[in-house]
């Protein structure tokens, strides 16, 4: 896994409340083999007006100027601003993929959905979890200010804004200390391979009809 | 000291191993696998040079890929078939307890033939690269969605790293009415929650209204339970439960039976347990259901009418109603039962168990489908289910009617095989997510139950089932 320490990244304010990971990465993008290459079909419904299909290239699909990711502005984002409940639905890892590929490393919102929370650690990406209040005056600065940028700092769990304001965040320890040292989750698991065996043959002995 | 909670007692039978901070690592005991989730994780292993722990925990199918019809023909689509061939070739190098490849007599929904085979039993950690996986806590197995990360950490160590979630507990009690399903229940109680009310928890159900439904019944609750939020959905198992059980491929048989019953009857709730939440519902107020919008939880009564935005004061709540309005062609204070149909969906892991299909024909029997249709299918949740319904005669209910009747898969729940909807067309579903573009980009998304569905395909617009 990627390691994540420290970022300084331009924000990109995606406002909308309950984003499903369909809207991330419909499906017909799910048919790869393959973990990479997802980041130009990242919000594909909302980021250009033809149908999307696995392998197209997209560098001359007509654009929905409409849709936020598309303003020049906001090109090289690396710091996604959400709203509530982001990344329900499916728990298709595709969708983590597809914004990690795009660029960002960090996401900030109210809440998440509970698997796709989970998928962004496996990926070396940070979900923030910050209060209403603060995302919603995040929201407003970075609307209001071109090259919006904030600095995300995990050792410290710090987020700092431009005007030098700080908010901190929280984070599990396992969690922190995983992604900061960008550390391999089987290797780790591996080490206790013997008290996996230990459990295994207790679990067996009181219910061998799992072991038929 | 209080007593346990049935998810207390699922999860503390299964830990591992426990970090000073609560992180845990969890025993699995059943590894579902399809072919979109899992071809990252089976190179993952290969390329560090690992082996699955216990190929015999895992039971295997195509199911999101697979075409419903002209089976003959293949898969069409050659990124679909390379992906459906991928999971071939990873099984065979691998093994695993069960698998049906494409074309098997018993391929299906990866949802239904786990419990219809008995390789889901009471008690029992179950895990999925599939949200749906809820959809098994209806025998009182831990059973949630993971990512592919995951997917491959639990093939190579038999365990998953996981946190313990908090307990809710939604009590449905009363009795429901005629033609009021299980569908409507999780409908309503996700309405009633929200689709983010459930983020953090597991959720048991319970009450009269549970324990008095069928074990198809209790699956689709289940199933939906990832729609309100909470990765799992559980119910304490029974007297139904074992019998569902007894006699299943996978179950146990002869002495173990008797010590596996003895067991799953200690998985209930203690009468001490605390919960961190409790949610109650009564079952006669609960009407038929139907999704306006393009979340699970923009969801009404069959009588009511299409919100109005101006009247809602969140300005977050009053935007997803504009946006969803503006996605789904609606315009505000429209009686659901004026919105009109080209579509209708009889399927998916929620909806295509043999319950389910006899629920439907029994509105379909003897009446046709509106001329306005363009296209009605029934899509059964496996082989099982379709020679069984079949075996009934439900089919030719069905075809008499005017529906298509197709071959087992997700098919239009998901939409990423050739079923699908085009832009700006309309579908009655009996599926999970009304999200948008979920059944084909720009389609719009109806949840309902199936009896809804069928009604609504006789007359050309969503009606209450119960007048019918």
């Amino acid at each position: 896994m990627k390691a994540f320490t420290q970022l300084n990244g331009l924000a990109c304010p995606i406002d909308r409340a309950n984003i499903d990971t369909d809207a991330i990465i419909p499906k017909q993008f799910l048919k790869s083999i393959k973990r990479s290459g997802f980041g130009p079909y990242l919000f594909d419904e909302w980021r250009y007006k033809d149908h999307g299909e696995p392998g197209m290239d997209c560098t001359n699909r007509p654009l929905n100027s409409d849709f936020v990711l598309n303003q020049p502005r906001y090109k090289g984002a690396q710091i996604m601003l959400a709203r509530e409940n982001f990344g329900c639905g499916s728990s298709r890892e595709h969708a983590p993929w597809a914004i990690e590929d795009y660029g960002f490393r960090v996401i900030i919102a109210p809440s998440y959905a509970d698997i796709f929370f989970n998928n962004c650690y496996k990926n070396g990406m940070l979900p923030i979890v910050a209060s209403h209040a603060v995302v919603d005056k995040l929201f407003k600065e970075c609307e209001a200010t071109a090259g919006y940028s904030l600095n995300v700092d995990l050792t410290s769990q710090t987020v700092t804004l431009p005007s030098g304001e700080t908010f901190t965040f929280d984070i599990h320890p396992t969690s922190k200390h995983n992604l900061l040292n960008g550390l391999d989750e089987i290797g780790l698991t591996l080490l206790h391979a013997d008290k996996i065996k230990a459990f295994e043959g207790k679990h067996k002995a009181a219910q061998p009809w799992l072991f038929a | 000291m209080a007593g346990k909670t049935l998810y207390d007692k699922l999860w503390d039978s299964h830990v591992v191993h426990e970090d000073a901070d609560g992180t845990c690592l969890i025993y699995i005991d059943r590894h579902l696998v399809h072919e979109v989730t899992s071809p990252q994780a089976f190179e993952g292993l290969r390329l560090a040079g690992r082996k699955p722990w216990r190929a015999d925990t895992l039971v295997a199918n195509p199911d999101h890929n697979t075409p419903t019809k002209d089976w003959e023909k293949g898969i069409e689509d050659p990124i679909s078939r390379l992906q459906v061939e991928t999971l071939d070739s990873n099984i065979k190098e691998t093994g695993a307890l069960v698998y049906f490849p494409f074309k098997h007599a018993n391929q299906g929904i990866i949802h239904v033939i786990g419990p219809e085979n008995g390789t889901t039993l009471p008690g029992m950690t179950v895990v999925c690269g599939d949200s749906h996986t809820s959809t098994h806590g209806a025998f009182g197995a831990l059973a949630h969605g993971i990512g592919t990360s995951e997917v491959e950490h639990v093939m190579a160590t038999q365990t998953l790293i996981a946190k313990k979630s908090k307990r809710l507990l939604v009590r449905v009690d009363g009795e429901l009415g005629v033609g009021v399903t299980a569908k409507d229940v999780a409908l309503a109680v996700i309405g009633k929650i929200g689709t983010a009310g459930g983020n953090g928890f597991a959720i048991e159900f319970g009450g009269e209204v549970i324990r008095a439904l069928s074990m198809e019944g209790r699956m689709t609750i289940c199933n939906m339970a990832i729609e309100a939020g909470a990765r799992a959905g559980i119910i304490a198992p029974d007297a139904k439960t074992a019998e569902y059980l007894k006699g299943r491929q996978y179950a146990p048989k002869a002495a173990d039976w008797d010590k596996a019953v003895a067991y799953w009857n200690t998985l209930a709730t203690d009468a001490d347990a605390v919960f961190d939440s409790v949610v109650e519902l009564k079952g006669a107020e609960i009407a038929p259901q139907v999704t306006w919008g393009t979340s699970p939880e923009q969801v009404l009564p069959i009588n009511g009418r299409v919100p109005d935005p101006a009247q809602e004061q969140d300005a977050t709540k009053r935007t997803s109603i504009e946006n969803a309005l503006k996605y789904m062609g609606l315009t505000a204070n429209t009686p659901i039962e004026d919105i009109k149909l080209d579509k209708i969906f009889i399927g998916s892991c929620t909806n295509s168990r043999i319950e389910d299909l006899r629920a439907a024909a029994v509105v379909a029997k003897g009446k046709k489908v509106a001329s306005s249709i363009q296209l009605a299918m029934v899509v059964p949740g496996s082989g099982q289910v379709k020679r069984m319904a079949e075996a009934e005669g439900l089919d030719k209910i069905f075809t008499e009617a005017g529906f298509e009747w197709r071959e087992p898969g997700c098919s239009m729940c998901l939409a990423m095989n050739a079923d699908r909807l085009s832009p700006g067309e309309r579908c009655a579903s009996t599926s999970n997510r009304n999200f948008e573009g979920r059944q084909g980009q720009g389609g719009r998304t109806h949840l309902v139950s199936p009896a809804m569905a069928v009604a609504a395909a006789i007359a050309g617009h969503f009606v209450d089932v119960r007048s019918v």
